[in-house]
């Protein structure tokens, strides 16, 4: 099952060796930076104006390489090594096309708050501003989604500038920072000299919270009768899952986990109300609307969540903890907001509160709604249910396994279907909503994770905008297990054109599209089809007896909708159940 | 209620950081209504000061947005106290001669200054607050402005603050 990916040698082997003050080029202190900051991977493609970078990484055994096929599978599969893991994502390209094709990438990240390090190389310092060949203002192009970046002037500021740009990826509220490096200055020599300071003086993460903040929630808990939590990517993002389990434990309050924060929460917990918003559960929905204390840990009450703002939670005192000041008030209003960590916020609540004594009829009223309105589809013996396919991958690995998914109709499935245990288990592009996010995620999940069984389940639109990462799973062994949900059709825009636009469906038919498992054999990964249930049952087996890579195609039924669901406009509570389908 | 404000943003010295400051009112919606650039009291650190519209949750917006760039140090809405707001302009009037004298009458009254002085047109120097420049424009305007440029509002909170 495991990659084949060779051990790295420890990092305090070689910290001696990396921390030694030497004259070495611009491309040397780079790698030498990214080893002490406990880089093994980066996922990289090269091309003129980083050649002295990948000159120094002629014979680099240090950390790996893994060279992707696009620039686009490179910053997507250091997305999703580095949701996997926790760590920095790493990504390399070139200057001009090879940088503004990580656009799409870091745009994906900055909106879900993944910590990445972008490297980009970028013509010679004297050429900058001349439309030299291959020049690109990347760091103009990409203000807007990134926390900061660097254009690098001067070969003396490099170590200082990696250090920093670290700190800022993986600290607060995490997201990409992009280092520019003009070519002359990556050939340039100076001497290395580690940089361990980080002097920044605009950036002062609040961490720990407002202790009078805490102390009103613990008030409100004991006094409310019908409270939620609503719980986000940021428990995940600071490794609150454990306080947030022994927050819901000692208060006995229902929690909704949003789209990013699936994993963060026990599925299996008897408190746990599944996912709110567009596509979420009726009860998960119908409660936030009823609740008179809503209180959201680490989410942003994000449009998909919130449905019609003027009528959200119209009852609720709302409670907004977030390490991101700045998304307090911002949608919602807020009547007790709460920076700081999420973990450290729980940490320090979880002495402080207890059980929520008003709620009982509450939650026996939630407990009724989640008996009466399950997620639910209309099976059938004939065609394959796309529903009934995730429950088949849900039931075969306990949950247990890491899924990631591409954008559209699966990715709702995926998370309506599958029973998420563990936090950093469940990739997806939720905030940008990034097609061709899915496959190549799944392999930076699989560097992350060698051990771990790496599920990535696309639709067939979103696995033909990034099908070319097959060949790094061939060649490097990566054992990724690809799920075609395929309907052959871009199926959300064909539900969205059946429910809103009448029926008129506009160039969304993706007949035609290559064979998925001749595709896959072209690569040299195996492949596999199923049909049937009993096809599907068969080759999904198989798939995960085979310890290389494997794609899966599963042929589902093109007209099934994802239900429930909140149309734009809406109230979270106004909800197209698809009875009348069903 | 939308209300006109007026903020000090103290940022690090850097290529890039007016187009960092300037790209998030843009995409963020946030109105500008001048923006001034220029050094601070410390090497290193510029200050910017902004003229912008909005109600009180915008404004809140703004600068809790400013404060996630890490090259703003700081952001103080100055208008929320009594402060000292300035601005410059320039304005080439339309002047024969025998206008002149009237023109200066103006000119003198608003204790601003004649700074150069053309065959049929004259460069009026005009410093103040916003509402005695418009008022400045506004008596010029009879005459004929050829050209007019303002610098936008540069402020700092009254006293020790």
């Amino acid at each position: 099952m495991s990659a084949q990916i060779p051990a790295v040698r420890s990092t305090e082997q070689l910290r001696e060796k990396w921390m030694k003050p030497e004259v070495i080029t611009g491309s040397e202190i780079l790698l030498r930076s990214l080893l002490l900051e406990g880089v093994e991977c980066v996922f990289g493609y090269p091309g003129g104006a980083v050649l002295y970078i990948y000159d120094a990484l002629y014979g680099f055994t240090d950390f790996h390489h893994l060279l992707t096929r696009h620039e686009q599978g490179a910053i997507h599969a250091a997305d999703g090594y580095a949701r996997a893991s926790g760590k920095v994502g790493v990504c390399i390209a070139t200057s001009g096309p090879g940088a503004t094709n990580t656009v799409t990438g870091i745009a994906t990240a900055y909106m879900d708050s993944v910590p990445l390090v972008v490297i980009t190389g970028n013509v010679v310092s004297s050429l900058i501003g001349t439309d030299a060949f291959q020049e690109a203002d990347i760091t103009g192009i990409t203000m807007p989604i990134t926390k900061h970046s660097y254009l690098v002037r001067d070969v003396e500021d490099l170590p200082r500038v990696i250090h920093e740009a670290f700190h800022i990826a993986n600290t607060g509220r995490k997201g990409p920072v992009l280092i520019d490096i003009p070519k002359d200055v990556s050939a340039n020599k100076t001497l290395f000299e580690p940089s361990q300071t980080i002097n920044l003086r605009g950036y002062h993460p609040t961490v720990v919270p407002n202790r009078l903040q805490l102390d009103k929630l613990a008030s409100a808990i004991k006094e409310a009768e019908r409270p939620v939590i609503l719980a986000g990517g940021g428990v995940v993002y600071s490794g609150g899952h454990e306080a947030l389990l022994e927050f819901v434990n000692r208060t006995e309050i229902p929690i909704t986990t949003t789209l990013l924060g699936l994993g963060a929460f026990p599925s299996g917990h008897e408190l746990w109300m599944g996912m709110p918003g567009m596509h979420g559960t009726y009860t998960a929905n119908q409660s936030i609307q009823q609740s008179d204390l809503l209180i959201n840990i680490g989410a942003r009450f994000d449009d998909r969540v919130t449905g019609r703002l003027d009528g959200f939670a119209p009852k609720a005192k709302i409670v907004h903890i977030d390490i991101d000041p700045a998304e307090i008030g911002k949608n919602v209003k807020t009547d007790i907001p709460i920076v700081g960590d999420v973990k450290t916020v729980l940490e320090l609540l979880n002495p402080l509160v207890g059980r929520a004594d008003k709620a009982d009829e509450w939650r026996a009223q939630i407990n009724q709604s989640k008996q009466d309105k399950p997620f639910k589809y209309k099976d059938s013996d004939t065609v394959l249910k796309p529903q009934w396919v995730i429950e088949l991958l849900n039931d075969t690995t306990n949950g247990e396994a890491i899924v990631t998914t591409d954008v559209g109709q699966h990715q709702m499935w995926a998370a309506q279907y599958y029973k998420f245990n563990q936090p950093r288990s469940w990739i997806t592009s939720g905030g940008l909503g990034t097609m061709g996010f899915g496959f190549p995620s799944a392999i930076g999940a699989q560097m992350a994770h060698p051990e771990r069984l790496v599920i990535s389940i696309n639709g067939d639109g979103g696995m033909q905008m990034c099908a070319q990462e097959l060949a790094i799973c061939a060649i490097n062994k990566i054992p990724v297990k690809v799920v075609v949900i395929n309907n052959q059709v871009l199926g959300m825009v064909r539900q969205w054109q059946e429910l809103i636009y009448e029926n008129r469906y506009s160039h969304i038919d993706l007949a035609g599209s290559p064979d998925f498992v001749k595709l896959a054999e072209a690569y040299g990964v195996k492949g596999l089809r199923a049909t049937n249930k009993e096809e599907a049952k068969k080759v999904w087996q198989e798939a995960m007896e085979t310890p290389g890579p494997v794609l899966v195609e599963f042929v589902v039924d093109k007209g099934e909708n994802v239900y429930p669901m909140v149309t734009q406009g809406s109230t979270i509570d106004q909800m197209l159940m698809g009875d009348d389908e069903q | 209620m939308m209300t006109s404000h007026t903020i000090a943003v103290l940022v690090n010295d850097q290529p890039g950081v007016l187009q960092r400051v300037s790209g998030l009112f843009g995409r963020r919606g946030f109105n500008i209504e001048s923006i001034t650039v220029g050094q601070s009291e410390e090497e290193g650190l510029s200050r910017m000061v902004i003229v912008t519209q909005g109600d009180d949750k915008t404004l809140e917006q703004i600068e809790k947005q400013l404060y996630k760039l890490i090259d703003v140090i700081k952001v103080v809405n100055l208008s929320s106290k009594p402060m000292v707001g300035r601005e410059l302009a320039l304005i080439k009037v339309k002047s024969e001669p025998a206008e002149r004298p009237e023109i200066m009458g103006v000119v003198e009254t608003f204790r601003a200054a004649v700074v150069d002085i053309g065959t049929n047109s004259m460069i009026v120097q005009v410093v103040g607050d916003t509402e005695k420049i418009d008022a400045m424009i506004e008596l010029l305007h009879p005459y004929g402005i050829r050209e007019l440029s303002r610098t936008g509002v540069t402020a700092m909170i009254r006293g020790n603050a």
